[in-house]
């Protein structure tokens, strides 16, 4: 395939499955150059698979993942670890290396791949500390961060190195209103001011409509729709009403498989 | 008939399969210890201190009291023969030859592999060793290599002070309790070990080093990511050390006799 400018990230095919439970059948998505791309879907869908997919820490079984063009699942470690050297990932946990203070984990990239003097290092990670407001957090050990705190952390430890890609696993979740806020206005400005290209997979409809610029539905192991923000929310699908709208019935159901409420409480079938 | 067949099989072809797993990781440890030695010598530092000398308080105390016991059981079996001056000498060759890599590779097991298992588990359960691997930064090279080569550097330093302190606690026992003959219990101890025995002592603490920091990066590396899951690989980091070491030091043994 060739590399096409505008498209960055191309999954064509992909298939995926985790022992008997299918997670993606034949799912095809583009993400173009310089966009903030959400992936929403009821939880259990494999949005955070498909992160994984897309970063190559798993292999799909059937179908490519080409990003600038190259078919990722080709590549040896040498080339993986330079290409993922242009990704930076927040994790929904923030994933703090817990033997590390909060600035030593923002330096942890610049230590293992650069070879800048600790001066150097000791500014670029205190200006990227001071972009997400924790400059005064330096000294902090992870484990004494809130949670909102230890993501902010990791988000500056993911564009420490001026990545192409930021991808953000969830990054809305247990977040006070204020951090939210933080959090989408870093989401929105890194992305414009810096030129970098996001994928946010969330389900938070209400924030991804204010930092996406496309959005897609991920349903059932394949694309259930697409488009802005605006177009899923005035999209005619069952489906799609269903999750942006947040209602309880539709075709994704509540409850998980299960035998007859009544039956099961009068302990019929266990006679 | 079939199903028992096939599960037999399956256990078999699972053992083969993850003993041949284990061979490939051990060798990957190894290809990386070196370069990790020369280029990052302040990781293994911190993890010979994570490991060694955090382990010194327990290893001093048991290693007190073995080399303590060791003398009065000598000392009352000895007694009998009118051979109470040679309790230094089995002190000794009970501490340099057995006990005191057995013992420190079984305390090293409960108290530095424990922790190494569990830190590595959580680590992964945190998703602290898949954020290196998104940072391009090999977990493998750079959290699993330190921690195994500190290991492997701290055990026989740590059976070394064992045996000296046990010696020790022999001789305040032997000397000071029992009244043994101190210039006898040294001399006695002198002239009968060899610096064969010394070499056996060494040789099984290094190999005790390599199997015991093996055996727990390898468990928590391949921990369920789950807190049960690195409880389990804590857990069974102990208990195969264990039944590892001791059949090694019989086979040692026997080869070295």
């Amino acid at each position: 395939m060739e590399a096409d400018s505008e498209n960055l990230i191309e999954i064509r095919d992909l298939m995926y499955s985790r022992g008997a439970r299918v997670i993606f059948k034949g799912l095809n998505l583009t993400i173009k150059r310089g966009e903030v791309t959400a992936f929403m879907g009821p939880s259990g869908t494999g949005k955070t698979t498909l992160l994984r997919l897309i970063t190559r820490q798993l292999i799909p079984q059937q179908g490519a993942i080409y990003v600038n063009g190259v078919d990722i699942a080709t590549l040896n470690q040498r080339k993986l670890y330079e290409l993922r050297q242009r990704f930076g990932m927040l994790f929904q946990n923030g994933a703090l290396l817990t033997d590390l203070n909060v600035f030593e984990n923002v330096a942890f990239p610049l230590r293992e791949h650069t070879k800048l003097t600790n001066r150097l290092i000791r500014h670029v990670v205190l200006t990227k500390l001071h972009a997400v407001g924790l400059r005064g957090a330096a000294d902090m050990s992870p484990t004494e961060l809130s949670g909102g705190m230890a993501r902010r952390v990791a988000l500056a430890r993911a564009m420490v190195m001026d990545p192409d890609i930021l991808i953000y696993d969830e990054p809305f979740v247990g977040l006070d209103p204020i951090s939210m806020g933080v959090i989408v206005r870093l989401v929105r400005r890194m992305n414009d001011a810096l030129g970098i290209t996001s994928i946010v997979v969330s389900h938070d409809v209400a924030e991804v409509s204010t930092v996406a610029d496309r959005s897609y539905l991920i349903s059932d192991g394949k694309v259930a729709a697409s488009g802005s923000p605006d177009e899923l929310q005035a999209a005619n699908s069952e489906l799609v009403r269903q999750f942006m709208h947040g209602m309880a019935d539709g075709p994704v159901a509540f409850h998980f498989d299960a035998p007859d409420y009544a039956e099961q409480l009068l302990g019929r079938d266990s006679e | 008939m079939t199903s028992v067949l096939r599960d037999i099989y399956n256990n078999v072809f699972e053992f083969v399969r993850t003993f041949g797993a284990f061979q490939l990781f051990f060798l990957r440890l190894v290809r990386h210890s070196p370069r990790m030695l020369l280029r990052r010598p302040g990781l293994v530092i911190k993890q010979v201190y994570n490991t060694g000398a955090l382990s010194l308080v327990i290893i001093m105390v048991c290693g007190f009291f073995v080399g303590g016991v060791l003398a009065l059981q000598g000392y009352a079996n000895l007694a009998r023969f009118n051979a109470e001056d040679s309790v230094g000498t089995v002190v000794a060759l009970a501490l340099i030859k057995e006990l005191g890599p057995v013992i420190t590779a079984l305390l090293f097991a409960g108290r530095a592999g424990t922790a190494l298992s569990s830190e590595i588990g959580l680590m992964k359960a945190t998703d602290q060793l898949s954020a290196m691997e998104m940072m391009a930064v090999n977990p493998v090279r750079r959290v699993l290599v330190p921690r195994f080569v500190g290991g492997v550097i701290s055990m026989p330093l740590l059976v070394a002070v064992f045996t000296c302190i046990g010696l020790f606690g022999a001789d305040v026992v032997a000397v000071y309790l029992l009244s043994v003959d101190v210039g006898a219990f040294w001399q006695q101890m002198q002239l009968s070990v060899d610096i064969k025995d010394i070499q056996e002592g060494i040789f099984k603490s290094i190999v005790f080093g390599i199997v015991a920091s093996l055996l727990a990066v390898w468990e928590g590396y391949n921990a369920i990511p789950t807190a049960e899951g690195v409880g389990r690989a804590t857990t069974r980091t102990v208990v195969i050390t264990a039944i590892a070491v001791l059949i090694l030091d019989f086979m040692i043994t026997a080869v070295m006799l």
